[in-house]
């Protein structure tokens, strides 16, 4: 298969797929949430301090 | 073309309403904050990497004006938000030391090579450019592999965290993030051409929908936007699926980032954006009546290079503490020192890169320079 045949969609389905197969490994071998663990819906008020990580960190 | 529109919100909505029942409502809106940077970033062609090479190839200013008036308009209510809640959120502030600039002028090379930058990356890849697709392939692995020798490169030398907000306090630090960003439009607006200093309707558009949702990014997370720790994330999970043991990484055993690897990727804050702004681009391509033609054919030397460059796009992205969205864009914004220090090293990257360009990046046939 040609890189000129890879057309847009075809393209983006890949990358769909791509980022979907990673999930779909997470999800298989780290399990889903835990829902009773879940943060507040907004963080902003909620007197908790954040918990994610973020690229600025080491 | 109902179906595929249809088909397209229910991949939108569907995936909203998977992270929201699998992860809580937290992570229901952070997918939802991505969807609105992929939706603005593919549909009012807002970017990055693209109008860095415009203002030193062109000199159009345009799109890089319209960053800094999106910076501005974050930093105007990140500020006063941040100061009056700073047990709830926090800014991208991050040491500047040796590795941190090396990484960032590497990284302006590199985003000029695979033509799009962490954000870039991830919208090219989910509008189906080719290129796009290859390179976030890289980048994963490249953010990766930079975690793994993370604590070597910082150890070169680094200066302590330093913000306007420690320097100055909250208000002075505010108008001396505001005074920098109007120098280096000043600065940008003198080397742009006649015609080309003023953004377009278009631009001022996107600059106020990126800056609502990089505030709704900081406000629902308690942290502002960011792109590269996800990406990381994924590469090390692939990893530890291969049967690597990460417990040796001083970085994937530090305590926060041992979390983040045991635990869903649903629970991680970049992650869900980064998917987010990924179905977002998809959305808006999809949604168009015609997708638009694949972008030129490279010869395969020229692939390869692309997966290369974007390895070290992504390794450097790790060094340099963020990309153009976790240290240029979300730095300044929150007053992080090393989000200028970046713009700096990875504006005089870009300049090489651009000047790499023809040598690296070869159609596989003559037909035209390569968009």
């Amino acid at each position: 298969m040609s890189p000129a045949s890879l057309s847009r969609p075809l393209t983006a389905t890949l990358a769909m797929l791509l980022v979907g197969g990673i999930l779909a490994l997470d999800l298989a071998l780290a399990g889903a949430p835990d829902l009773f663990t879940a943060p507040s819906a907004i963080a902003l008020g909620s007197g908790a301090a954040p918990e994610g990580a973020h690229c600025s960190g080491n | 073309m109902l179906l595929q529109r249809a088909s397209v919100l229910l991949i939108a909505l569907g995936f909203t309403a998977f992270a929201f029942i699998m992860a809580g409502p937290r992570a229901g809106l952070l997918v939802m904050v991505g969807l609105g940077f992929g939706l603005v970033l593919e549909g009012l062609r807002f970017g990055f990497a693209g109008p860095w090479r415009m203002i030193i190839t062109d000199r159009d200013g345009r799109g890089l004006i319209a960053q800094l008036i999106a910076i501005a308009l974050v930093a105007l209510v990140a500020f006063p938000l941040m100061a009056a809640n700073p047990g709830e959120l926090v800014g991208a502030h991050a040491p500047v030391g040796v590795a941190m600039i090396l990484g960032a002028f590497v990284f302006g090379v590199m985003m000029q090579l695979v033509m799009g930058c962490g954000s870039g990356t991830l919208v090219n890849a989910g509008s189906g450019n080719l290129v796009g697709l290859i390179a976030l392939i890289g980048f994963i692995g490249g953010s990766f592999a930079g975690t793994l020798h993370l604590g070597w490169w910082t150890g070169l030398g680094s200066l302590p965290v330093i913000s306007a907000q420690g320097a100055l306090g909250a208000q002075l630090g505010l108008i001396a993030t505001l005074a920098g960003l109007a120098l280096v439009a000043a600065v940008t607006l003198s080397r742009a051409a006649p015609g080309k200093r003023m953004p377009p309707a278009r631009l001022w558009i996107a600059a106020g929908l990126i800056a609502a949702l990089a505030l709704a990014n900081l406000v629902i997370a308690g942290q502002p936007w960011g792109i590269v720790y996800g990406l990381g994330l994924w590469g090390a999970k692939l990893a530890q699926a291969g049967g690597a043991d990460l417990a040796a990484s001083a970085f994937w055993a530090a305590d926060g980032n041992a979390a983040r690897l045991s635990a869903s990727i649903l629970t991680d804050v970049t992650s869900l954006t980064n998917i987010g702004l990924l179905i977002g681009a998809f959305a808006v391509m999809r949604w168009r009546a015609a997708p638009g033609a694949q972008t030129q054919a490279l010869t395969p030397l020229s692939y390869l290079a692309v997966l290369g460059a974007a390895l070290v796009l992504g390794y450097s992205a790790r060094l340099a503490f963020g990309c153009n969205v976790g240290a240029f864009f979300s730095g300044i914004s929150t007053g992080s020192l090393h989000g200028w220090v970046w713009l700096v090293a990875a504006f005089a990257g870009s300049i090489l890169g651009i000047r790499l360009r023809p040598t690296v990046l070869r159609p596989a046939a003559a037909q035209g320079a390569y968009a």
